[in-house]
């Protein structure tokens, strides 16, 4: 019988919480690395009892765990961040030159093909990759040495690289979206990146076409169609059809185009789903309301989903990486949210009831289909 | 042998209770038992001083006989009664509150 485990990363914990294909009764373990944020935890498609967790904290810095057990059990791995060569600036608050140095790992990406790969977003932006299983790491510094690496600025939240997309077609295709800085394609195995921001218009910048700054807060794609990618920027949700050549917007009639995350339907590439918070200054949901918005004309029209989670006196965030799609035969999603809840729909969501309330503030969702 | 109490989620982290001995070989100065933990205990690298850079991280101090030898040279000397075991070496959190 198949079944689903969900990954939870929250402020002061890893949670991992395993259900049937019912998706009603749950299991929740946890807290692994109690009282540590945990940005993220995410899980090999080619092994799935491997799983790499971002465990960290501002007085001790980063520690990569790993398990080879489904999240029973976790080890230490290697946690030495070092940037290639010589280590260059980018722009600090006040404008000043400020040299690129790692604080923590975002977002963990694990190979299609080889559990023992797997990279690493990290901030200060910089992409990682581990070929032993994330005893070690190097860096693959073409994404912070391009030209205009010397003009990011961080936004509120970090200089993050917080997305990280592997092409299942194109091999040596990736993607990654920095924040305050934009999305980026490489067509090499993460050698050398370009940006794909054409399309892209941003008010908060003194340009708003400029190739870069443009804050992305997130990108998705559907296995299936790897040209189509989805997403949601600081303001703006916006798609592409040519893997990121020219982007269009398909705002549409959300009721705000502010948020952060962005999901596609597992099994209807034109199936997306956000959550819209109020704006960038209240970073809570509109109205007091929680809902999730879901096209199936891959953008522009848009229905709440809300049955099931709550409409009034509601004031949560959802952060970028808190948002998963299961691939069972009815598409389960699933969300974190800043006041500790976790969300599940088993019916591609038209309807939602939650898996727990009271975790710490979620920072990441992920959930693995298992056989 | 040097003892050496740590932060709660170093302990955690370690699997080791309130204090850690250790056996340090020559002169007992902070590299010298810094080293020495990090080679007990390899999954507590970094955490004390970073990776990279090796240096102390900020919101951590270093005491040891009622002194902050936070800023004190790696290299220079621990007090006797560190050496000899009597008194302990604490890696202490900045406090969280609120």
């Amino acid at each position: 019988m198949p079944k689903v485990r969900v990954l939870v990363g929250t402020h002061k914990g890893a949670f991992v919480m395993t259900s049937d294909e019912r998706r009603k009764e749950w299991k929740v373990e946890g807290p692994h690395f109690a009282g540590w944020d945990v940005y993220h935890m995410n899980a090999s498609p080619v092994d799935p009892d491997r799983l790499y967790a971002a465990q960290s904290r501002g007085w001790f810095g980063q520690v990569v765990q790993r398990s080879d057990d489904g999240g029973k059990t976790w080890q230490p791995m290697g946690n030495e961040f070092k940037y290639e060569g010589k280590v260059n600036t980018h722009k600090w608050y006040d404008n000043s030159d400020h040299p690129y140095e790692f604080l923590r790992v975002w977002h963990f990406e694990p190979s299609l093909s080889d559990p023992d790969t797997v990279y690493a977003g990290v901030e200060d932006a910089a992409l990682f990759k581990s070929t032993d299983g994330a005893k070690t790491w190097e860096e693959l510094p073409g994404i912070r040495t391009q030209e205009s690496a010397s003009s990011w600025a961080p936004g509120a939240g970090g200089l993050c690289l917080h997305t990280i997309i592997l092409d299942p077609v194109k091999k040596d295709r990736m993607f990654a979206a920095i924040s305050s800085a934009g999305a980026f394609r490489s067509e090499d195995a993460g050698k050398t990146w370009k940006p794909i921001t054409k399309g892209l218009h941003s008010e908060i910048m003194p340009d708003p076409d400029a190739e870069v700054g443009h804050c992305v807060h997130r990108i998705a794609m559907h296995p299936s169609r790897p040209n189509v990618l989805f997403m949601q920027k600081h303001w703006d949700v916006m798609r592409t059809d040519n893997a990121g050549d020219m982007w269009h917007e398909i705002s549409g009639n959300l009721p705000t185009d502010f948020g952060f995350v962005i999901d596609v339907h597992s099994h209807e590439p034109d199936t997306v789903y956000v959550i819209p918070i109020k704006s960038d200054s209240d970073h809570f949901v509109p109205d007091g309301k929680l809902r999730v918005y879901r096209s199936k004309t891959g953008g522009n029209e848009w229905e709440a989903l809300t049955k099931g989670l709550p409409q009034k006196d509601c004031y949560v965030n959802v952060l970028r990486d808190a948002m998963a799609v299961d691939s069972l035969e009815s598409c389960g999603v699933y969300f974190g949210t800043t006041g500790g809840q976790v969300y599940v729909s088993a019916d591609a969501g038209d309807s939602w009831s939650a898996i727990v309330n009271n975790l710490p503030s979620v920072l990441s969702v992920q959930v693995q289909t298992l056989s | 042998m040097i003892r050496v109490v740590l932060p709660a989620n170093l302990r955690t982290l370690a699997g080791v209770g309130r204090e850690v001995e250790l056996r340090v070989d020559g002169n007992v100065t902070q590299r010298s038992v810094l080293d020495a933990l990090e080679a007990e205990y390899p999954m507590l690298r970094g955490t004390v001083r970073d990776s990279v850079t090796k240096k102390r991280r900020p919101l951590l101090r270093f005491y040891a006989c009622e002194e902050d030898h936070s800023e004190d040279s790696l290299d220079d000397p621990l007090p006797a009664e560190v050496a000899s075991g009597r008194e302990p070496y604490l890696i202490v959190g900045a406090i969280a509150g609120g």
